[in-house]
């Protein structure tokens, strides 16, 4: 279509989607197809709904998002490697009315920071954790996570991951779940349409139960793909969640408020 | 059925080429280019009139380039366009 | 209010805390500190702060940098394990630039060592203490008073140089108990208002806040450096703190600090009543050190003396001090042990000599 027409044809049309003006426009160093990128506008598009941006505070980690403070518009603090969680702690509960999430992979949530992530829901600090789960240390080159299933092939177990010798893959969404800090846990996914529909739906009512003081920790697991990391194109990488990583790490809501379980 | 008519305008400048958009569009408008753009990527492109605006390709695109508009009365919005918010 | 009040040290720091408007204080008990944490959780949360028993060192640290760096006035406190767990959060916190205040009431080591009192911290605290280069505000009191004292110091430093000050004492001085009156402190008029640059939320859409220590390029690393350097420079002109005692006539000098400098006072009186002129230098901040008040005095004395709890330690600032221009003497326990005043006075004979002034 030439640009004449394309401009008659927008003219009589509604904008129906735009980009978050919570992203700052400035294109993101993520890898071609990665996660990441739709999970930062998943939780500014909320923040932006929800009109907290005002009193939001956003915790980076260390990994491939250790920079989300250049796509996320808001007020952020960058944590050490795995304690994004007492950071949001210690911001929480001096100033309650703020909105805290930290954004944290696998390996920084998961490994490294397994005792400030389990500590934090236990206190039942009321924030949210986004945590991206691709099953693999995506900024380091692509070595095993704790996340990493039976079999994977990754740089640090280069012949499949030997659950002898390197244990078992965790599911960290249903042990946190047994907290009885944990107010909502869900594990979503953002490899198609209609699930980035239901992520930024969970997001969005983890966001709000916070805003309404609601009691306990938030976390919305996204398990997402790593196509650099897989060594895919991220199409594979898309069906490969599809195929083989949504058997072990199923979608779907682990712990809701206890009002709404029927 | 009168078809909703929709259309895309996509940064394409900022496009990675991942392909996600083409085959995540249920109305097959949209194909990645012959072409690169400045970054050395393909970058994808609404190709045939049969958008029908249903902002698929804009979800799931992790650049946030897309921008998606659509015609008549029905229009449902996945996120309503903030107005007046201070930014 | 201003009564002469019987307290722990430890306790004395954590009340001089709270009236020195303690937003929120997060620890973990070790001995020889856990009093401190056992008074912020009785009187924290009735005084309007935010008081978290955290599930580690590690945890702590990173709550103080989280809400420091929302703008709070936090502390945290440990004892020397918990001190070295501690480090990579501190040193996020000094690349980052926020104000805090830390405590270590040092308990001898290395390794898990014991729980008595030494000064084998000196280098982790005043050296930087975790990875790249930076530096704290050191404080070293010598008594429950200066416990308190050093509490509002500190926290006003804090504030003013944008940067954590650690307040460096020992198990005994943690526990012993002394009389300790708080001073008049008005909250309002000390405290910093940190909203031009602390993650407070973009409130009327201003720019967004960022706290971080990370810096890609090194252009920029090494600009973030030279701002720190540059802001060290300033405190080693401005913030020198220490006392001297009889120094006005001394051959010989003694250099101590904290619990030691208590002991080698001691040692000074039993020194001049057997006729021998010993002076008394207490480094109060041991960064930055004092190193031209002891470089002037050095001139002046025939050799310098360095008690510590440790096995030699602040000997070598005072060493970079003098400069080689007299002898430098070391006399340390380690381990727990304390200095006696007589085993210094018989250290203090070996090395004495009166000074053949010109």
């Amino acid at each position: 279509m030439s640009e004449k027409i394309k401009d008659n044809v927008i003219e009589s049309m509604k904008e129906v989607w735009e980009r978050t003006k919570l992203l700052h426009d400035a294109p993101n160093h993520y890898c071609p197809g990665c996660g990441h990128g739709v999970v930062h506008r998943l939780i500014m598009e909320a923040v932006e709904e929800l009109g907290v941006m005002d009193r939001t505070i956003a915790i980076a980690p260390v990994g491939c998002s250790v920079l989300a403070y250049n796509y996320l518009n808001v007020d952020t603090q960058q944590a050490a490697h795995g304690r994004a969680t007492a950071c949001a702690t210690g911001i929480k509960r001096v100033f309650p009315d703020k909105i805290v999430f930290t954004y944290q992979g696998d390996g920084d949530l998961a490994a490294i920071g397994t005792g400030e992530t389990i500590h934090a829901v236990n206190r039942g600090d009321k924030f949210l954790i986004v945590f991206i789960n691709n099953g693999i240390y995506g900024m380091t080159g692509g070595q095993m996570a704790p996340t990493t299933l039976e079999g994977a092939k990754t740089s640090t177990s280069p012949d499949g991951r030997d659950v002898d010798l390197m244990g078992h893959a965790i599911r960290i969404a249903e042990m946190l779940a047994l907290l009885p800090g944990a107010y909502y846990i869900t594990r979503q996914a953002v490899n198609s349409a209609k699930a980035v529909r239901k992520a930024k739906k969970a997001i969005k009512k983890a966001l709000q139960y916070q805003i309404d003081g609601k009691g306990g920790t938030c976390l919305v697991e996204v398990v997402s793909n790593c196509p650099s990391g897989w060594k895919m194109t991220p199409e594979e990488s898309n069906k490969y969640l599809d195929d083989e990583v949504f058997d072990f790490y199923q979608l779907g809501d682990i712990k809701v408020p206890p009002k709404e379980e029927k | 059925m009168a078809k909703i008519r929709g259309h895309v305008i996509i940064k394409t400048e900022e496009c990675k080429g991942c392909d996600l958009c083409v085959i995540e569009c249920p109305q097959d408008s949209l194909e990645m280019s012959k072409s690169l753009n400045q970054k050395g990527y393909t970058f994808s492109i609404l190709s045939y009139d049969t958008c029908t605006g249903c902002t698929n390709c804009a979800l799931v695109c992790p650049e946030a380039i897309i921008t998606v508009y659509r015609e008549g009365k029905k229009v449902k919005a996945t996120r309503p366009i903030s107005k007046g918010q201070s930014v | 209010m201003n009564k002469k009040q019987l307290m722990k040290g430890n306790e004395a720091l954590a009340e001089a805390a709270i009236r020195a408007g303690l937003q929120g204080y997060f620890g973990y008990p070790i001995t020889p500190q856990s009093e401190l944490l056992e008074y912020m959780s009785r009187e924290l949360h009735k005084r309007g702060g935010a008081f978290v028993q955290a599930e580690s060192e590690i945890a702590s640290i990173n709550m103080v940098y989280g809400a420091a760096g929302a703008g709070a006035r936090v502390m945290t406190s440990t004892s020397s394990p918990g001190y070295s767990l501690m480090q990579e959060g501190i040193s996020y916190i000094a690349c980052a630039e926020l104000p805090c205040l830390l405590v270590n009431v040092v308990r001898g080591g290395p390794g898990l060592g014991t729980i008595q009192p030494s000064q084998g911290d000196y280098f982790q605290a005043v050296k930087g203490g975790g990875h790249g280069d930076y530096k704290l505000i050191v404080l070293a009191p010598n008594s429950v008073q200066e416990m308190a004292d050093f509490t509002y110091i500190g926290f006003d430093l804090a504030d003013q140089y944008r940067m954590p000050v650690l307040i460096l004492t020992d198990g005994a001085l943690g526990q012993m108990m002394e009389s300790v009156v708080f001073p008049e402190y008005d909250i309002e008029k000390n405290r910093t208002n940190h909203s031009s640059w602390a993650t407070t939320g973009r409130v009327n859409g201003r720019e967004q806040h960022v706290i971080t220590s990370l810096h890609l390029q090194s252009e920029d690393m090494e600009k973030q450096n030279q701002i720190l350097q540059k802001k060290y420079r300033k405190i080693e002109e401005n913030e020198v703190r220490f006392e001297t005692i009889q120094t006005e006539d001394a051959d010989f000098l003694l250099v101590a600090y904290g619990l030691s400098a208590r002991i080698a006072h001691k040692a000074v009186n039993l020194a001049r009543e057997e006729g021998l002129k010993v002076g008394l230098l207490r480094p109060i901040s041991l960064y930055p050190f004092p190193y031209q008040a002891i470089e002037d005095l050095s001139a002046k004395v025939s050799g310098i003396l360095t008690v510590e709890m440790s096995a030699g330690q602040m000997v070598e600032d005072v060493r970079l001090a003098v400069n080689g221009k007299v002898p430098v003497g070391f006399y340390g326990r380690m381990g727990g042990m304390i200095p006696q005043p007589d085993e210094i006075l018989e250290e203090i004979k070996k090395l004495y000599s009166p000074k053949r002034r010109q």
